[in-house]
């Protein structure tokens, strides 16, 4: 098994607050991991970490035994210079909350973008990796459409698409249907699904509890930035062995 | 009022006219397309993290913005070659309606700026662009297409600024209109006559605007 993704020991402040307070979790290929827990107990920073979208003053992240965002001269640690940090960035796909789309571009831009500015592909070649994933996540009729003109679902199909199309290691998806109407939840899964049954390693912040169970391999409660429970989903969802996870899943939905 | 009108001997002179009309619409073109790349690397400066930068934008927004055109043409005209440096009569005026139009633009792109999404720069980092691509590919874009309205208007009024390259005898309508005045004797018909050609360009200037804003509108 190849490892995939290595945190050890990470921590993250934002000023007086210490939002992460020491994080170790490990992923392999193929692995998909649900991260839940209640709001603010730092789940979107741990995603924001490993995409280098936030500094960290402790700990490291490895991705395919790469540490990444920060290098060591004999004690001193130092961010990595732009090129770097970008290059690494691009080794994991993010999808955000609110979409982010480009809106002045149709959908079939928004993902030749990367493919043509950041990994240099020729026009056509772009072309036709981007349809492929725009076709894939059910979007080809769509491609010419601005995200103006789609409905949030077809935006969040959109930036996966996105993402997915660069190729990534491991893919982070941040609550990717919570600003989603209820009845567009369905289709943005599905293709979540549909990716995770084709192997790709996928880290998953999400409040969908009943998905989580389903599409995981493993599941991660954290709380207040450390941790606090993990395991297969079956075991934490069933016979959950802290209180605070009990707590947490009494008062989630399914 | 028992007055003769006399547009003929005005007309008359309609190419001089013409070439004023043209030289002035070719300084503002020049001015707000030099204008803009200036205005962006201040409305940057203005948000830096770095405070000097932040400090040096901030000082030249705001010296230019609260000195009168006509001082600032003036001192580029007159002042500036006694410090050394000597520029043409077009060529100075270019300058000053530049760094002027750059001052008013950099604040209109700072805003446009602090208005764009957060997310929108991340999302650019997250698929491995450079933040300087970020911007190249997707933050200017966008705020260009959003701030589109002012810098029409921002256009438009840099216009109407070119008759006051007159001062400095640059050929423009205004000076133009000045001559022909002085040769006809014919004031009223000449000043109505310039401020009508002034308002028919800026109307079709705003039209041709608004349908070029039309047309690079972001879809929605
Ligand atoms: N840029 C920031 N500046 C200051 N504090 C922040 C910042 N981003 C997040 N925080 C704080 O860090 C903590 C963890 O936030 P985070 O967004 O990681 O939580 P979360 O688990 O994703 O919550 P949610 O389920 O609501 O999305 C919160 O207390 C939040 O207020
Ligand atoms: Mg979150």
């Amino acid at each position: 098994m190849t490892q995939v993704l290595k945190i050890t020991d990470l921590h993250k402040r934002f000023g007086d607050l210490e939002v992460l307070k020491g994080i170790d979790l490990t992923m392999q290929k193929g692995d998909v991991v649900s991260l839940i827990g209640s709001s603010g107990s730092g789940k979107t920073t741990v995603l924001r970490c490993i995409n280098l979208l936030e500094d960290f003053e402790r700990g490291t992240v490895e991705i395919a035994g790469e540490a990444i965002g920060y290098r060591h001269d004999g004690r001193k640690r130092r961010r990595l210079p732009e090129r770097q940090i970008a290059r690494q960035r691009a080794m994991t796909g993010m999808t955000f909350q609110q979409f982010n789309l480009f809106p002045h571009m149709t959908a079939l831009g928004n993902v030749m973008l990367g493919l043509l500015k950041t990994q240099k592909k020729p026009k056509e070649e772009a072309r036709s990796i981007a349809e492929s994933w725009l076709e894939r996540v059910g979007m080809a009729s769509r491609k010419d459409h601005y995200p103006g003109q789609l409905s949030g679902g077809q935006q969040q199909r959109v930036a996966i698409a996105r993402a997915i199309a660069m190729n990534p290691q491991l893919m982070l998806f941040d609550e990717v249907t919570s600003a989603l109407d209820p009845e567009l939840v369905t289709e943005v899964l599905a293709v979540v699904r549909d990716l995770a049954a084709d192997g790709m390693t996928m880290l998953i912040v999400t409040h969908e509890m009943r998905f989580a169970r389903d599409v995981s391999s493993r599941v991660v409660f954290m709380h207040e930035g450390r941790i606090h429970e993990e395991g297969p989903p079956d075991e934490l969802f069933g016979a959950p062995k802290t209180e605070r996870l009990q707590g947490f899943l009494a008062r989630s939905e399914f | 009022m028992d007055y003769d009108f006399n547009f003929a001997v005005v007309w008359r002179n309609w190419d001089l006219l013409a070439q004023g009309l043209g030289l002035g619409l070719s300084l503002a073109v020049l001015s707000i397309a030099i204008g803009t790349g200036i205005g962006l690397i201040a409305a940057f400066g203005m948000l830096s993290k770095l405070r000097p930068v932040r400090w040096i934008a901030l000082a030249y927004v705001s010296a230019i913005r609260n000195t009168p055109i006509l001082v600032l043409i003036l001192f580029t005209y007159f002042a500036l070659p006694q410090m050394g440096v000597r520029l043409e009569k077009i060529p100075s005026f270019i300058f000053t309606l530049s760094i002027y139009a750059g001052a008013y633009l950099a604040e209109v792109f700072r805003g446009g700026l602090v208005a764009l999404p957060l997310g929108l720069r991340e999302a650019g980092l997250a698929i491995g662009l450079t933040e300087f691509r970020t911007k190249i590919y997707i933050i200017i874009p966008v705020m260009m297409r959003n701030v589109l309205p002012s810098l029409s208007n921002n256009f438009i009024s840099l216009f109407k600024d070119t008759s006051l390259a007159a001062v400095i005898a640059v050929p423009e309508l205004t000076y133009y209109a000045r001559k022909i005045n002085v040769e006809s004797f014919r004031v009223i018909e000449t000043w109505m006559v310039a401020s009508l050609i002034y308002v028919a360009a800026c109307y079709i200037i705003a039209s041709l605007l608004r349908r070029l804003e039309a047309r690079l509108a972001i879809p929605r």
